[in-house]
């Protein structure tokens, strides 16, 4: 980012700015370069972009290359000894570690079930809330109360609901006629993660429900009247109407779910702290333990490399599937 | 028209209220139990009543959260670090839109692309080098009339707000709205001498609102909800946001009634400040925001 400003600032040395006259034909490919006030432009223009350029280039850009450098020593986070490059020795450990084998295996479960379902229910709350009708603001206030709700509070709240006997089962137990007796969600390897599931798509199936609601409005009205006029079912206008319109919406809602789901951390260290036996642990989960409990900085780093890498290839291989077929 | 007033037929009303209801009962719950004494939860807990404040209804637990933990000052820290973070994170982010959007700045393409890319770097992979990083930062401090330097950002307010201020996806929502406005209106305000701050305070920002509301909610959310971030750089307990508040409840015997009611504390703020803003956010994401 620091060399792109270094074209604005050799300028003013180059040509004196404002010297030809404005509207003067010049043919030549860039003319404006020339025009009155081109200077003032550009050193307005780079001092408001300049703060927040900073900033980000401090707080995302450097810890990121720093991360990636850590990656490759024995730092520690509060650690007499000097920082010394030990090359991969992080990875090895890191690949022949089988709790780190289990968090992958564990956040591939996790986004195999809520991406799909996630992106499902959010589109059908934000079909049925797409039109107006009387009421619709308060079906909109009400399906975004939980994203505004804290993971943290939304996790402590079902940690509340999920105990042996809490809400749920009594609920379940209350609809089924007490043919149902509930499982301890989260003390048993085989419900913890369904159950970490469940709360996280209630959880954020409203801000995708937002993403999906925008695709909806930026289909044109008229295409819906041309297909009624044809005898379009509501069905075929959704097959050839809505779900085509929705072709941009649909890459930007997987990408977004797909990270967040590689993402899951609020929910198990709240919850079940990556219990029992393993069966909820996640990768960042597992960065976060060993960085910041066990205070190993280097080979958190490594974990969150690996988490990078992963999510850089997922992004990669679902844009090249949603790609533009033309 | 036919085909909204067949959406709002009977069944779909009824889908509709099914979605509400399972969106709102938890937090109904939560609400309703902080309310009640422990033991009146787990007996209302299989019946309707659990949703319903009756029964021996007091604001005890409320009381007892105050005397538990200094929700006050928890509740002052975070009021502080979300409102600057928010203020500052409006100013700035929509400040870099502006030059990227309405000037012809030499590099810009560039800029924007760089700034796009962070998105993709989640917070979680970022924390540890940055707790790191702010460590080894110089910080200044006025000391009566003489300036003080000391290093480490650890353990203080700024280092809850300033990695925070500049976002990529603010940058995003303001470009694609500036991006909307007509751009004749600044050559006209040019025309008149208007220089281009001029020009971003008083043509472009008075038009923004909605992008500034969606703004605000998406900055606020996460500054009053960080709980990774507080719980590795900041000790003191003067200094806590009200996340970290949560473990208090856990050290001792658990109250449930307490809990619920220090939840209900730290999430009704955000909520009628949601509501408050509602209609101008999901309008503003829904019809121009979020695009892909």
């Amino acid at each position: 980012m620091t060399t792109t400003q270094l074209p604005s600032q050799r300028r003013p040395g180059a040509t004196a700015p404002g010297a030809t006259a404005p509207g003067a034909p010049t043919p030549s490919a860039a003319p404006r370069h020339r025009r009155p006030g081109y200077l003032r432009e550009q050193l307005s223009g780079w001092g408001m972009i300049a703060p927040a350029a900073v900033l980000l280039l401090a707080f995302v850009f450097l810890p990121a290359i720093l991360g990636f450098g850590l990656a490759f020593t024995n730092a520690r986070l509060i650690s007499p000894r000097p920082v010394e490059f030990v090359g991969t020795d992080n990875f090895a450990r890191l690949f022949a570690d089988p709790t780190f084998w289990r968090a992958l295996l564990n956040v591939t479960y996790f986004a195999v079930v809520v991406v799909p379902v996630q992106s499902a229910l959010a589109l059908a709350m934000a079909l049925l809330i797409n039109k107006k009708f009387r009421g619709v603001n308060f079906f909109r206030t009400v399906y975004f109360l939980p994203v505004v709700t804290s993971m943290v509070v939304v996790s402590l709240l079902w940690l509340f609901m999920y105990r042996k006997d809490g809400l749920i089962n009594e609920l379940l137990s209350t609809f089924s006629f007490g043919l149902i007796q509930g499982a301890d969600w989260l003390n048993d390897p085989a419900t913890a993660m369904p159950a970490i599931i469940a709360l996280s798509i209630w959880q954020a199936a409203g801000f995708h429900m937002i993403i999906w609601l925008a695709g909806l409005q930026s289909i044109s009205g008229e295409l819906y009247e041309a297909a009624q006029l044809d005898g379009a079912s509501r069905w075929h206008q959704f097959r050839y109407v809505t779900w085509p319109g929705l072709k941009p919406t649909r890459s930007l809602v997987l990408v977004t779910i797909t990270i967040q789901a590689l993402g899951l951390f609020d929910q198990v260290s709240v919850m079940t702290q990556g219990g029992p036996l393993d069966s909820t642990t996640t990768i960042i989960y597992e960065a976060v333990r060993s960085g910041f409990k066990q205070q190993e900085t280097s080979y958190a780093s490594a974990i969150s490399l690996v988490f990078f890498v992963l999510v850089l290839l997922i992004s990669a291989v679902q844009r090249y599937l949603t790609r533009e077929k033309d | 028209m036919k085909n909204a007033l067949r959406l709002s037929s009977f069944g779909a009303m009824a889908v509709r209220i099914l979605f509400a209801a399972v969106a709102a009962f938890p937090i109904v719950f939560m609400l309703v139990s902080s309310l009640k004494p422990d033991q009146q939860i787990f007996g209302d807990m299989s019946s309707v009543a659990a949703f319903l404040p009756i029964g021996n209804i007091s604001l005890d637990n409320y009381t007892a959260v105050f005397d538990r933990v200094p929700a006050a000052r928890f509740l002052i820290n975070s009021i502080g670090v979300s409102a600057v973070t928010v203020v500052l994170g409006i100013f700035i982010n929509s400040l870099c839109a502006f030059g990227l959007s309405r000037m012809e700045v030499r590099g810009k393409r560039v800029v924007f692309t760089a700034i796009l890319a962070t998105l993709i770097v989640p917070f979680q992979t970022l924390a540890l080098p940055l707790v790191w990083w702010v460590n080894q930062l110089p910080y200044f401090e006025l000391n009566g009339f003489s300036l003080e330097i000391s290093k480490g950002w650890l353990d203080t307010y700024q280092v809850q707000i300033i990695p925070f201020i500049a976002n990529a996806f603010s940058i995003y929502l303001y470009h694609q709205y500036f991006e909307s406005i007509p751009k004749e209106l600044d050559e006209a305000a040019r025309i008149d001498g208007a220089g281009w701050f001029k020009i971003y305070r008083q043509v472009v920002m008075p038009l923004a609102g909605p992008a500034t509301a969606t703004v605000a909610i998406l900055t606020f959310l996460p500054a009053w909800n960080s709980y990774l971030w507080p719980l590795m750089v900041v000790q003191s307990e003067e200094l806590r946001p009200v996340m970290i508040g949560i473990q208090y409840f856990f050290q001792l015997n658990v109250s449930w009634g307490e809990v619920m009611a220090y939840a209900s504390l730290i999430t009704v703020p955000v909520v009628i400040l949601f509501i408050a803003f509602q209609r101008s956010f999901i309008n503003s994401i829904a019809s121009s925001g979020v695009k892909g």
